[in-house]
């Protein structure tokens, strides 16, 4: 079939294919021109931030540009050489450097994130890095003991160059032991990976919960008659037009221990004065409130599939002999697989990566994983955000991946 | 085939309908079906039909009366217990099974065993000439053939009783025409009781025992459709069925069912009384088309004549269809047959005109 096609030509013996791409160049050249203002502004504003932030996770110069000796000796000397007088030459030079580009806080920071408490070291050890005499090993010991730890030392090595997996690392709760064999940190400090899982947890429980409250009110909407449903459209899209920490802080107002909602508990005596329900500034107050949030966004492609299912199907299937709970299962459910497949990945990809609401109400345990990114952003320690950052859409990409196999993307309706 | 009250095997008695509390959709319809019985409802959108079959099927409940399904009232009786088969305008297959999957569905929610759900299956499938066509699905077939499936459907759990609700409605013309000779063969085969609604009289007229003619929410006329098409009861009926002259007129003499009428231009032709009671009553007589005669010998000694003037002849193949000014009217139709010895008529010429009085029916006005 393609053979034949490829040897049919235009009336004056040209390719037929070549005449067609030639006959619609002009067309697509002009429709080019019409999307290039927006694929400018994705390049400009998505995909470089995002090839930056990836970048970050792996990339950090904050030591390596500062130990320009030490770095030879690293390259000298394989990895497990015990760090001889040379190496601490090497440091001790390198010290005296970063005293006069006052760049020892932000090179001890960088070892800090491996090795914690290590940061004063590199500052009290450069303050008086051009006193410093040789024996330097003698001498730099007798400032800090510390000084021959090889967990330094490897985080030394490791960090003289700037390209580094040591933020995911750590980023999965992992450390290298004085071997340099990745260990689980100890039990109390694991929080990346642990509040990784907890997030893509909460964020299932937000959808799975949007999903329940969701498809009902999807249902009634799309079979009510049409000026009744623009209505209650209305009202499931009023909390789009209201400002997000306006709505945030109403259900501080609803649910804190003196809200209304206790207030109401109290009153009905379902729950004593003393026995208020603590339902912000905690995982409860997290989930509440992002369910709210996110609740349209899975009402709306819902609608749009379960709009454009005829009644005639369910009623074919009840004329058929079914009862309405198989109708529902095996005809109308099966037919809104799509309006829930874009609902649930719609819902979820913006539960896990979500941010203001969490920080305003989520209190101690309700914080999620962008939480924590935002944290080490506040402490200018880029790299791990843009790590933990990473970890997120890497998370996300996953389940669109998985989404794509069990469902199919292309069964994706959003409205 | 006209069942009488006790022994009809689908019953409506005094039903009545309303959506709203305001209005009634279906005011007082009774109607009894036999067994076997092929009857369609005919009539306008909004005329009630279509809200008669949903509440046969148990889709919408009525709000008055009764509706017995072989002897056993069924008001309250859900729609998946009433074993009644059903074909959609839209077929209703459902899109996300084979079409093997579609006709075992009614058996799988009547827990059939696996190798008597194939056995009828095939049969249904074959049934419909559709045999190799099991692992398809709805949205790879033509119209034609999901129609045939959704009749397969209906079929395949051997109900007594199938509705169809306008199901030839999106297909083409010569389709259609072939699809109703086989739903027609079909009932005839399978002594299955059909109660079809549609909106083409054509349809109706082919296909049915009797047919129900609705409008207003009632059934104007029940009958079979021969008698439907030459002896409409009123007005509604005439013109809903087949094309149909008009002419407005006063009851000059009344004498059984002979009537003598005076047009408005104070001609006299002759009808049969139909509808009217009293000489002075306001009438509309309705004569059919071919059935208007005007060489002399062909209308009946003494009957009235009256002038025409041909305004337009329209040639279309079978027939010539000649538009006159009759009693002042531009739009009575004649319908001559294109034979060779056929008397030519030309636009301006002026004839006399004439027919069996028994065609003429004499019609309340409307």
């Amino acid at each position: 079939m393609s053979d034949v096609a490829s040897q049919l030509t235009t009336a004056d013996g040209r390719p037929l294919k070549a005449a067609l791409a030639s006959a619609q160049a002009r067309a697509k050249r002009r429709a080019f021109f019409l999307v290039l203002p927006l694929l400018l502004f994705i390049l400009i504003s998505f995909a470089v931030p995002i090839g930056q932030m990836l970048q970050r996770s792996v990339y950090n110069d904050q030591f390596s540009k500062s130990v320009p000796a030490l770095s030879q000796w690293f390259a000298e000397n394989p990895k497990g050489t015990a760090p001889d007088e040379a190496a601490f030459a090497a440091l001790a030079s390198d010290l005296v450097l970063m005293k006069e580009t006052r760049a020892a806080g932000d090179a001890g920071t960088r070892i800090n994130y491996v090795v914690s408490g290590t940061r004063s070291m590199f500052t009290k050890a450069a303050r008086g890095a051009d006193k410093l005499e040789p024996p330097f090993m003698e001498a730099m010991l007798e400032l800090d003991e510390d000084w021959d730890n090889p967990l330094v030392w490897n985080a030394m090595r490791s960090a003289a160059s700037p390209w580094t997996f040591d933020f995911y690392t750590i980023a999965f709760d992992l450390e290298r032991d004085a071997d340099g064999k990745l260990t689980k940190v100890d039990e109390t400090q694991r929080i990346y990976f642990r509040l990784f899982i907890k997030t893509f947890l909460i964020a299932g429980v937000i959808t799975a919960i949007c999903l329940v409250l969701a498809f009902p009110i999807a249902h009634l909407l799309a079979t009510l008659p049409m000026a009744k449903a623009n209505l209650l459209m209305i009202l499931v899209l009023l909390p789009f037009w209201t400002s997000l920490l306006v709505r945030t802080t109403s259900w501080i107002v609803l649910l804190q221990g003196q809200g209304v909602v206790n207030d109401i508990l109290v009153a009905l005596g379902i729950i004593g004065d003393d026995g208020r329900l603590q339902m912000i500034y905690n995982q409860t107050g997290t989930i509440i409130a992002m369910v709210h949030i996110l609740l349209p966004f899975m009402v709306l492609p819902l609608y749009s599939v379960m709009r454009v299912i005829p009644v005639s199907y369910t009623r074919a299937a009840r004329s058929l002999g079914a009862t309405s709970w198989t109708t529902f299962r095996r005809i109308y459910l099966p037919q809104t697989i799509p309006g829930i497949g874009a609902g649930v990945l719609l819902v979820f990809i913006l539960a896990v990566g979500y941010y203001i609401t969490p920080a305003l109400v989520g209190g101690a345990d309700g914080q999620l994983f962008s939480n924590m990114v935002q944290f080490h952003m506040t402490k200018a320690n880029w790299s791990m955000a843009a790590a933990l950052a990473t970890m997120l859409l890497v998370g996300v990409l996953v389940l669109y991946w998985l989404y794509d196999r069990l469902i199919g993307i292309d069964k994706l309706k959003l409205g | 085939m006209v069942a009488s009250r006790d022994d009809a095997f689908v019953s409506f008695e005094h039903v009545q309908k309303s959506y709203d509390g305001e209005t009634l959709v279906v005011k007082d319809l009774n109607l009894q079906l036999a067994k076997g019985e092929f009857l369609t409802m005919l009539g306008p959108s909004g005329s009630g039909k279509t809200t008669c079959l949903m509440m046969l099927a148990g889709f919408e409940t009525a709000t008055h009366g009764e509706i017995r399904l072989d002897g056993k009232p069924i008001n309250q009786v859900p729609p998946h217990k009433r074993g009644i088969g059903m074909v959609f305008q839209n077929y209703a297959l459902f899109p996300h099974m084979t079409v093997g999957e579609n006709l075992s569905f009614p058996l799988e929610v009547r827990g059939m065993g696996k190798s008597e759900r194939e056995e009828k299956i095939k049969r249904a499938l074959d049934m419909v000439q559709m045999g190799a066509f099991a692992n398809r699905r709805p949205a790879q077939m033509s119209g034609g053939q999901q129609q045939r499936i959704a009749l397969a459907r209906a079929l395949v759990f051997d109900p007594k009783l199938v509705l169809m609700d306008e199901p030839l409605g999106a297909l083409d013309k010569q389709l259609r025409e072939h699809m109703q000779f086989e739903i027609k063969h079909l009932h005839e085969s399978l002594g299955i009781t059909v109660v079809y609604v549609t909106h083409d009289q054509g349809e109706a007229l082919t296909m049915s025992d009797r047919v129900a003619v609705f409008n207003d929410g009632r059934i104007q006329q029940l009958a079979p459709p021969a008698e439907l098409y030459e002896r409409p009861d009123n007005s509604f009926v005439a013109g809903f069925i087949g094309e149909n002259n008009k002419l407005p007129g006063v009851i000059e003499e009344l004498n059984g069912d002979r009537a003598v009428v005076r047009l408005e231009n104070g001609e006299l032709i002759d009808a049969t009384a139909v509808n009217v009671q009293a000489k002075g009553d306001k009438t509309l007589v309705s004569i059919r088309p071919e059935r208007v005669e005007f060489k002399p010998e062909l209308i009946p000694a003494g009957a009235h004549t009256i002038d025409a003037e041909v305004l337009e002849v329209i040639y279309m193949g079978d027939i010539l269809r000649t538009r006159m000014r009759v009693a002042g009217h531009d739009e009575f139709v004649v319908k001559c047959r294109n034979t060779i010895d056929q008397m030519p008529l030309t636009p301006g010429q002026r004839i006399r005109i004439g027919w069996n009085p028994l065609d003429a029916r004499a019609l309340d006005m409307i």
